[in-house]
């Protein structure tokens, strides 16, 4: 049983995302250490890049402040192989093609295993291009993770057909960041995913308070939460950590 | 491999909630084009609105002054908005009026493609966004108040380095909000499959024009034909229908900035590598992570840190040369051309008067180069003025 598939046994995963390094390393880890401790499922580690275009303005800013840190590629190695041994939970990159093709592709995918992470998500990677990193992802036991959008349609069943680990559901149109309210019919698009496959859809893009979580979760398999956290992390400094970790709790709890 | 190939370059590098865009994109332009009606109103607009075929000057005073092969301008300056860019969007529109958008948004860097953008708007009926880098916006003031002027919104973009890949990004998340009523009309040859093939296809009328008119007017083929390439519209549309020509030279003429050895230039072949960015995979300024590189230029229209595919490949199988102009050489192209001439060209094109410069002197005078005027230059005199310590109000 692969950790990503035991992520999705304890009831509906909440999976958080930090960006790595934003503002520094120690932060990104005392993060994470409370993530891991409050019952997030999986965690997505957000590796920086300089144009993000599927990103609002919150995550963008988190990519320039990370990368203005002083991190790379070679740092995030490093720095997930540590973290890896201080937590159990399933961890997952999200970045760029460029930032993948750019270190060698196989060389850095090859090097998610040997860190211990668990799969990727490059949203700038459609299907149709899968072919730029799937390869090396079946070589070295990464998974490789398809997004579906509300615009999708016809597309799903293609897509969901050969999905591994989980599917990241997007619930909006437009890039990520906090939005008052979702209106697409996300159980809709879950039902023809699951005409498909049993493979775990994850819902991301625009959630942030525990009620969407509760509402988002009850027709799918868990949530994934970005802007929000990065809100909460530059809005209490040296609190960060623990709120982030109350805040976990609490959509974990909301979900359950 | 995926669809929209040049060799390994192209692809479609983009978030699963444009797919169907681009698809929807890539079916209706395969229909239409072949579609009798909609050539006929596109070349009835190009001729009777955007005043094609432009002109195919010989440039008698600068052939005679630089001593060597003969030079003509292809005079996409004198275009309906002042640039080749008119040509590509008065196609794109229609194709998206076709389509039933009713919107178009757009990136522009000089602010040339965004002011042909808000014309098309304007004459077709539509709805027009344009994102500008806001150091672009300063930079070409003018051009800002045309577009308003035409009716269209200017969202000055602040993120990143705030020039044009900037505002490609920024055009792109915009799409990803909005995609049912709304075209992004893409200005270059870049960008994910199927723009680099539409852009081409509605740019290639500059060859087509020259290459009908070199017969007539000297009975042959050009040796050469020269243009500046940021992400390479107007240099496609000037080499397209020469590829096949092997003996025809094609020079694409990069922005160096202060240099091909600085960190403060925009030359993709000269400085770049093999990278995937806006959709597609070509050659990219970046550094050793892959983090896309703060480029720099004169020039707010080749200030790009990547080239469209098609030229990639075409460097890739050394079909065409691609040499990098400084800010320099460019303004003194720039000064010369309206000096020797009496033609003021865009900064941009300067780029590529600046390689004839060099190069006219070197061929015999039985030799024959087209250098493509892709814009007129009445937008950079403030900022020329500027680069001279001369500072005039626009």
């Amino acid at each position: 049983m692969s950790r990503i598939s035991e992520a999705f046994k304890n009831g509906k995963a909440f999976i958080p995302f930090i960006t790595l390094g934003d503002p520094d390393l120690d932060t990104t880890e005392k993060i994470i250490i409370e993530m891991a401790k409050n019952g997030a499922d999986i965690i997505e580690l957000g590796i920086p890049f300089s144009d993000p275009t599927a990103e609002g303005p919150v995550i963008q800013e988190a990519n320039l402040r990370a990368l203005k840190g002083g991190i790379n590629t070679d740092k995030v190695f490093e720095f997930t192989k540590k973290i890896r041994s201080l937590v159990n939970v399933s961890l997952v990159y999200m970045t760029y093609a460029n930032v993948i093709f750019s270190y060698g592709s196989e060389k850095f995918i090859s090097k998610c295993k040997e860190v211990g992470i668990d799969a990727i998500i490059v949203p700038d990677v459609p299907f149709e291009e899968r072919e730029e990193f799937l390869p090396y992802c079946e070589k070295y036991g990464i998974d490789f993770i398809y997004l579906i959008a509300p615009t999708s349609n016809e597309r799903i069943k293609m897509i969901a057909k050969e999905a591994k680990g989980f599917i990241y559901v997007v619930s909006s149109l437009g890039v990520t960041g906090v939005r008052s309210s979702i209106t697409t019919d996300i159980s809709s698009i879950v039902k023809s995913i699951k005409e498909e496959t049993d493979v775990p859809c994850a819902i991301g893009f625009g959630i942030q308070t525990p009620d969407q979580a509760k509402e988002m979760s009850k027709s799918s398999d868990g949530v994934i939460v970005g802007s929000k956290i990065i809100k909460l992390l530059h809005e209490n400094e040296a609190e960060a950590p623990s709120v982030i970790g109350k805040y976990v709790r609490e959509m974990k709890e909301a979900m359950n | 491999m995926s669809k929209g190939r040049f060799g390994v370059h192209g692809g479609q590098y983009i978030p699963e909630t444009l797919m169907n865009a681009v698809n929807e994109l890539e079916e209706a332009y395969n229909h239409y084009k072949n579609d009798p009606e909609f050539n006929k109103e596109l070349e009835f607009l190009l001729n009777e609105y955007a005043g094609r075929p432009s002109r195919l000057y010989y440039a008698e005073k600068m052939t005679k002054d630089l001593g060597g092969a003969k030079i003509y301008l292809k005079r996409e300056d004198l275009n309906h908005t002042g640039a080749h860019k008119i040509n590509n969007v008065l196609g794109q529109a229609l194709l998206a009026k076709k389509m039933g958008k009713t919107r178009l948004i757009a990136e522009t860097g000089a602010g040339q493609h965004g002011v042909a953008t808000a014309t098309a708007a304007a004459l077709m009926n539509m709805e027009c966004v344009v994102f500008m880098g806001e150091e672009d916006t300063k930079r070409q003031a003018l051009n800002v108040y045309r577009m308003r002027l035409l009716g269209a919104t200017v969202i000055p973009v602040k993120t990143g380095t705030a020039t044009l890949k900037d505002a490609v990004s920024e055009a792109m998340r915009e799409w990803t909000s909005r995609i049912s009523d709304t075209h992004y009309c893409l200005g270059s040859v870049m960008g994910p499959h199927p723009f680099p093939t539409i852009v081409r296809d509605f740019q290639a009328v500059i060859s087509k024009e020259i290459k009908e008119e070199m017969l007539k007017k000297e009975g042959r083929l050009p040796d050469a034909v020269i243009a500046c390439v940021g992400g390479g519209s107007n240099a496609i549309g000037s080499f397209y229908n020469f590829i096949e020509d092997k003996d025809v030279r094609l020079i694409g003429c990069e922005a160096a900035g202060r240099g091909i050895d600085t960190f403060e230039t925009a030359a993709t072949i000269n400085t770049g590598r093999l990278g995937i960015f806006h959709g597609m995979k070509s050659y990219f300024c970046q550094d050793k992570d892959g983090q896309i590189a703060p480029v720099y230029s004169i020039s707010a229209g080749l200030d790009y840190p990547g080239i469209g595919p098609e030229h990639a490949y075409l460097h890739d199988i050394k079909r065409a040369e691609y040499v990098a102009v400084t800010d320099e050489e460019a303004v003194n192209a720039f000064e010369y051309l309206a000096r020797t001439e009496g033609i003021i060209p865009a900064i941009e094109s300067s780029h590529a008067l600046s390689y004839a410069m060099k190069l006219a002197p070197t061929l015999s005078k039985d030799k024959i180069i087209v250098v493509t005027v892709s814009g007129r230059g009445d937008k950079d005199c403030a900022a020329i003025a500027r680069y001279r310590g001369e500072d005039i109000n626009e």
